[in-house]
């Protein structure tokens, strides 16, 4: 049991996901061009991993109406947050000796 | 993956955490000159109080003191922003972030509040509660904008208010403190920044 709650996640391998995963840990409904902008990644490339997270249910999209130009953001859910933990734990108790 | 992967991977999740949240462009040159700026203001404020134009001409005394702060933080403000621009093109990131968005909003908040506070002072007649006043202000500004930028910004902030506290209970040496505060402090945390995250 202990050796599985230390496994990491293969949805957080990719160094874009991770990015992606970290920034919403932290801040509440971040933009499409917010994460593009941080992450310095391709439109279509982002698009694609988030859309990965998505069918996970690790990441939650929200579309909003503002002056009829439509605002996608995204946030973490409750089962991101904790996958995301998980790995997190499962990255630094494999680095410990 | 192996170790060396892992703690790429690590160092990646706390740097994206860090950089979305923090406006970390911010120049420690900006400190030193707005420190220097409060400083030379201060001087001339002590100058024409000394020479008793306080007790001959109470209003234009009055008028030179309030340009003089205006003159000065319009000065910190400009010198601020071009050596932050200059440092966040340095590391490639844009000046006017979200993360920027919020520590300016958060600092504007108590420091606009401080301003309007200072100002209903000077019409109340009680000139030596500005000085405190605007330090204990300033010091909340920093200590709100603090989540959203370098987190020594917040020991700044802890300084300027129990500065300001003394000089509120210790009258009489509002400029002093005043000199202190913003001249001083600014000087040594913003040689501090430099040294520590500029120059490096």
């Amino acid at each position: 049991m202990k050796e599985w709650v230390h496994q990491l996640n293969k949805a957080f391998e990719n160094r874009v996901r991770l990015g992606i995963m970290s920034v919403l840990m932290v801040n509440e409904a971040v933009s499409f061009n917010r994460l593009k902008e941080l992450l310095g990644v391709t439109d279509g490339n982002l698009a694609s991993h988030l859309r990965a997270l998505e069918k996970l249910e690790y990441v939650e999209m929200k579309k909003t109406f503002l002056d009829r130009k439509s605002h996608t953001t995204y946030d973490v859910s409750t089962l991101g947050r904790k996958a995301f933990t998980e790995h997190l734990n499962a990255l630094e108790s494999l680095l410990k000796p | 993956m192996d170790q060396k992967e892992h703690i790429e991977a690590l160092k990646d999740i706390r740097q994206m955490m860090q950089r979305s949240v923090r406006f970390l462009s911010l120049s420690g040159l900006s400190g030193i000159f707005a420190g220097i700026y409060a400083l030379a203001a201060a001087y001339l404020a002590y100058l024409k109080l000394e020479s008793g134009a306080g007790r001959t001409d109470a209003r234009g005394t009055l008028i030179y003191l309030m340009a003089l702060a205006l003159g000065c933080l319009i000065l910190a403000i400009g010198t601020a922003f071009f050596f932050t621009r200059k440092n966040a093109r340095k590391k490639g990131l844009k000046l006017w972030d979200e993360s920027a968005k919020l520590a300016f909003i958060n600092l504007s908040i108590p420091l606009a509040t401080g301003g309007l506070f200072a100002i209903a002072l000077i019409r109340a007649g009680a000139i030596g509660f500005v000085a405190p006043a605007t330090l204990v202000f300033y010091g909340l500004a920093l200590i709100n904008a603090s989540r959203h930028t370098f987190p020594m910004i917040r020991q700044l902030g802890i300084l300027e208010i129990l500065l300001g506290l003394i000089a509120a209970f210790v009258s009489g040496h509002g400029i002093l403190f005043w000199a202190i505060g913003f001249g001083l402090l600014h000087i040594v945390y913003g040689l501090f920044m430099y040294f520590k995250f500029e120059r490096a």
